[in-house]
């Protein structure tokens, strides 16, 4: 049993050598980490049954919120912009969220979807304050009032933001411990019971909804400092689709899929975009259709099934699929007429 | 996933190719084009011309007998695609020569990090302004105009063979090409002829599949003049449903970017549209056509590809010019070594080179200077497409904003008879 | 804004929401029956405007008469609905029907990306344009301003004629009422014998068909080229979303509805163009959630 502990503690030991090895990998890296955080937030949705096709909305807002700041006389201070834009989807989480948390299965799914198009139309058409399409450039902020040189700075984004992967994937599983954690993920398994307790449904999962959209903020902060730039393609429907296609891939429901999916998903993709220019959208689309088809517990499910095929103690791969299977369920039941 | 990050690994591995000074064994190029996305109207005509440039190079033994290679960078990809895919090839394949990019936004998001890797960037084709008025650049040219010559170009076209006009429309898309485009055209309208009124500005979404309610919208309100800056199937949609709509025949259209439809429009597009090509850019450059060198681009470019090439290959075909002009020009000052990349860039600043049109020259401010053609539809028995006549070719000298100066505020400055002091060449046919 | 410019507004958008109608229809159809959204229907939709444009510029070249541009249309929609919505069916839908509805839409979304390439592949980059068939109809002029008869004639009579013919058909036909009857209640069909699995794959091939037709009709209107799927798809599942999923009279509101609030935003406020959709979705969706004519799904207790 031991094995399996051993190997997820190499890859988070590995993982902070990789730019000694490789240095153009860390900006992938980066990336991939600022998703992973992202997709944290959908993943925990998950947990509560529910699928948002929508929180690329939290993901931009924050992004746009840290390029305003830098762009403003106050100036681009690395803390102060990741603390802004977290606290800006955090806002607009809960406001979006008063609406949302009505309902439940695809009419949460569509109604995030709707609200994160309305932002993206905005960033569209409102040029002369969004940039428009073209979006707003981002200057490398300070940290700490220190101004680094591109390769210090994005030394520094890559560890700090593994060492933030590591806290939040940590606070997230405190989440989901705690008492209110255990009340958000009955919202999925039976949210009358949570009325009969005299506890409102609404107002619990309000409050992973919040928690979700933070998330997905810091994502955004990282990824708008690390690219440089901010576009509207940050609230499109096909970045929360990613979202939710990573959450699927590292295996939905699971905190650790996250990131294991997210890092899987940027070197897929930047492979394919190196060795198959043409057709990288079919590379990636055939990737997910074979996870999806045979390993619907996602990359978390496949190491799982492999560990106990190894060592030979739990249940079967059958049993763990199903289970994995479970962390979407109700969003099916809830749509049943 | 972990065979993925060891192969990451190894691949970080492999030793840096060309050290500077020793001759490589080969020299790779990036390049950064749209070969996916509605934008590939440009960037695979683009890439179809780097092949044949390259071959021809190749052909002929390479550079200075290192055979050149290609590594192409996907823009439709997305943006994080796109420079992880650059600094890949910047940081762990040693390429230090990049010619990017077609959109303004990416070549926005590479300049900084091509200064900062340290790496020569071509701005082969992308139009904005603002890259050498907000910053300065040491490793970033751009062998080609900028969207202010262009607009220019178009306005004073318009003004010389249209000269009794009191009403514009816009329809551009909604992007900062469009939005920056109708901003330089518009200020240097109201300074060169006050008196004209815009009656409407559209900016339908970029990719917009039908145009009819702002046709509808055009035919009520009875414009002199539309302008359009507008591109590939854009265009194609816009020009298609306004002539089918009877919109052309009582409207003069104003296309800058039309060159590049010609073809594919075929005789959808109608006569006597005033039609530009982002430079002195045409199949039947009235200065080049009889040029040996230009004929064979063309009819290589037709038989390989079966179509005529339009501005983005000619664009390439200058950035490929620059960048064999700097080398021999770093060979020169070198006493015939084999020039390292810092060379190569200081031979960049104030060079001179020759692409299939007019000369050009880069300014202090890495920004080259370049002719603008125009001119103006007609159906001819040569070809099944519309081709240019009463064509002008503007120096681009006068219309390329001083070094320094802003270009909004510059072209809010001009005044009325602006129109006569550029230098002019006009041709029939 | 006067009567006159009222009412070409009027045109326009009723000119718009045909086409949007058209490819909606498809969409909601499959997710009335299968529960699925289909992401994929993008795709069909573009590879519909694909073949179209491209085979009829290739027999009009040939010599063929203008008039086939129409069976032409028909043609390509039931083949792609055939040839490759079946196969999307058969072989992967089928294969997902008890999994969570996520998983199924992130199969529609993986075909989407897959054919997406497949269409650069065949038709590679360059637009394609074939208006044989808005050519053959004309103009006609109204209040001084043309319309292509095309857009403002055929297409909404065709949108009207395939909306009857499907009521029809899903009301009288008996492939039809089987539609109807795993639609309602998918067990108690297959208990009285129902092959429901036939019925699904019917449904989906004729969605595919539909929205195949869609583009094949847009195709003299539009330039073809990459791209024109992954727009197709949001819109018309805001108007899927803002009539009730599975709502097929409700799509038909909804499309005018949309297509109605897009044109007059273009002759009042030209910006909010984009908007527009999006804005019509959300209000619609807050108010009833379950779209203006679904039906509220009875809450698990």
């Amino acid at each position: 049993m031991l094995a399996r502990y051993v190997i997820p503690a190499l890859l988070i030991l590995i993982v902070p050598l990789l730019p000694f090895l490789a240095p153009w990998l860390k900006v992938v890296l980066i990336i991939a980490l600022a998703k992973g955080i992202a997709v944290l937030g959908v993943t925990t949705l998950l947990r509560a049954g529910q699928v948002s096709f929508g929180h690329a909305l939290f993901f931009a807002i924050a992004a746009y919120a840290s390029a305003f700041l830098a762009r403003s006389a106050v100036g681009g201070e690395f803390f102060v912009m990741l603390l802004l834009g977290t606290f800006a989807a955090g806002l607009s989480g809960l406001l979006v969220g008063l609406f949302v948390v009505r309902y439940r299965g695809i009419f949460f799914g569509m109604l995030n979807l709707a609200f994160s198009m309305i932002f993206w139309s905005i960033l569209e058409k409102f040029y002369y304050l969004t940039g428009g399409a073209d979006g707003i450039h981002v200057r490398r902020p300070t940290v700490l009032g220190i101004s680094l040189a591109r390769a210090e700075f994005e030394t520094f984004l890559f560890y700090f933001a593994f060492l933030l992967a590591l806290l939040l994937g940590w606070v997230a599983l405190r989440f989901l411990n705690s008492p209110i954690g255990h009340l958000f993920q009955t919202v999925k398994t039976n949210e009358t019971r949570l009325q009969y307790l005299g506890i409102s449904p609404r107002r619990t999962l309000l409050v992973g909804y919040v928690f979700s959209a933070g998330l997905c903020g810091v994502g955004g902060v990282l990824l708008a400092t690390v690219q440089g730039i901010v576009t509207p393609d940050y609230a499109w429907w096909i970045r929360s689709g990613e979202m939710v296609f990573i959450a699927v891939l590292g295996g939905a429901g699971s905190v650790a899929g996250a990131f294991v999916g997210a890092l899987a998903y940027e070197l897929v993709r930047t492979y394919a975009a190196a060795f198959a220019a043409d057709i990288w959208q079919m590379v990636l689309g055939a990737f997910l259709l074979v996870i999806i088809l045979f390993a619907p517990g996602g990359m978390i499910g496949i190491y799982d099934t492999l560990m106990r095929r190894l060592f030979r103690n739990g249940g079967s791969a059958r049993d763990r699929d199903a289970e994995s299977e479970a962390a979407y369920r109700p969003a099916v039941e809830g749509k049943k007429p | 996933m972990r065979r993925q990050l060891l192969m990451a690994a190894a691949l970080a591995l492999l030793p840096a190719t060309a050290i500077a000074q020793d001759k490589p064994d080969s020299l790779n190029i990036g390049i950064a084009t749209f070969l996916t996305g509605p934008a590939s109207v440009f960037g695979v005509p683009a890439r179809d011309a780097a092949e044949i440039i390259v071959e021809r190079i190749n052909d002929e033994g390479g550079l200075d007998g290192v055979p050149i290679s290609l590594t192409y960078i996907d823009e439709g990809a997305g943006g994080e695609s796109m420079m992880a895919e650059y600094r890949r090839l910047a940081e762990d394949q040693g390429v230090e020569i990049f010619f990017a990019a077609v959109s303004s936004g990416s070549c926005g998001a590479i300049a900084p990090v091509a200064e900062d890797l340290e790496v020569l960037n071509i701005l082969w084709d992308c139009g904005t302004q603002r890259i050498f008025e907000e910053n300065d650049y040491k490793y970033v040219y751009r062998t080609q105009a900028n969207a202010t010559p262009e607009m220019l170009g178009a306005l004073l076209y318009l003004l010389k063979t249209t000269p009794d006009f009191s009403t514009i429309a816009v329809v551009n898309q909604d992007y900062a090409w469009g939005r920056d485009s109708w901003d330089i055209f518009s200020t240097a309208l109201k300074a060169m002829k006050p008196d004209v009124e815009v009656v409407g500005e559209f900016f339908p979404a970029f990719g917009a599949p039908d145009f009819s309610t702002e046709i509808s919208r055009l035919q009520a309100l009875r414009p002199d003049v539309i302008l359009s800056t507008s591109w590939g199937g854009d265009l194609d949609t816009f020009v298609r449903q306004a002539a089918q709509r009877g919109l052309m025949n009582s409207t003069t259209f104003l296309l800058p970017l039309g060159e590049s439809s010609l073809e594919r429009l075929g005789s959808a597009l109608p006569q006597g549209v005033l039609i530009g090509a982002r430079g002195d850019h045409y199949f039947m450059h009235p200065e080049r056509r009889d040029d040996p060198e230009f004929q064979e681009f063309v009819e290589t470019f037709h038989e390989r590809t079966g179509a005529y090439p339009i501005y983005p290959a000619f664009h390439m075909y200058q950035a490929f010019e620059a960048f064999l002009a700097a080398h021999s020009k770093a060979i020169e000052a070198g006493g015939g070594e084999w020039p390292s990349k810092d060379q190569l860039v200081e031979a960049m600043e104030g060079l001179t080179f020759q692409g299939l049109g007019r000369e050009l020259t880069i300014r202090e401010d890495n920004q080259a200077i370049e002719a603008q053609l125009f001119g103006t539809t007609v159906m001819t028995d040569e070809h099944p497409f519309a081709v240019l006549e009463n064509m002008m070719i503007f120096d681009g000298e006068d219309m390329t904003t001083p070094v320094g100066e802003e270009s909004i505020e510059w072209v809010g400055s001009l005044t009325p008879d602006y129109v006569d002091q550029v230098d002019v060449a006009t041709y029939d046919r | 804004m006067n009567f006159s410019l009222f009412l070409l507004a009027v045109f326009d958008g009723i000119a718009y929401a045909a086409l949007v109608f058209m490819v909606a229809l498809g969409l909601t159809l499959i997710f009335g029956v299968l529960r699925i959204l289909n992401v994929a229907h993008g795709s069909l939709y573009a590879i519909g405007a694909y073949v179209t444009a491209s085979v009829g510029a290739a027999i009009f070249a040939a010599g063929f008469a203008p008039f086939l541009a129409f069976p032409l249309m028909l043609i390509a929609a039931a083949l792609i609905g055939v040839v490759l919505g079946g196969p999307i069916e058969y072989l992967l839908l089928r294969r997902i029907y008890h999994r969570p509805e996520v998983l199924q839409l992130l199969v529609t979304f993986a075909v989407f990306m897959i054919l997406e390439d497949v269409q650069r592949q065949i038709w590679g980059t360059q637009p394609y344009f074939e208006a044989t068939a808005l050519q053959l109809l004309g103009n006609v002029q109204v209040l001084g301003v043309y319309y292509t008869v095309y857009q403002l004639i055929f297409l909404p009579l065709v949108a009207l004629t395939v909306l009857i013919g499907l009521r029809l058909f899903l009301r009288r036909a008996l492939a039809g009422k089987l539609i109807m009857a795993v639609t309602e209640d998918r067990e108690a069909a297959q208990a009285i014998g129902i092959n429901a699995d036939r019925v699904f794959f019917l449904t989906f091939v004729v969605g595919a068909a539909l929205a195949a037709l869609g583009g094949a009709l847009a195709s003299p209107t539009t330039s073809v080229l990459p791209g024109i799927g992954a727009d197709m798809i949001v819109l018309s599942f805001a108007v899927v979303a803002t009539a009730g999923l599975g709502q097929i009279e409700g799509a038909a509101v909804a499309a005018l509805l949309i297509g109605l609030g897009r044109s007059f935003a273009v002759y009042l406020m030209p910006e909010l163009q984009v908007l527009v959709p999006y804005l019509i979705m959300l209000s619609v969706l807050l108010i009833r959630p379950e779209g203006l004519f679904g039906r509220p799904g009875a809450r698990k207790i």
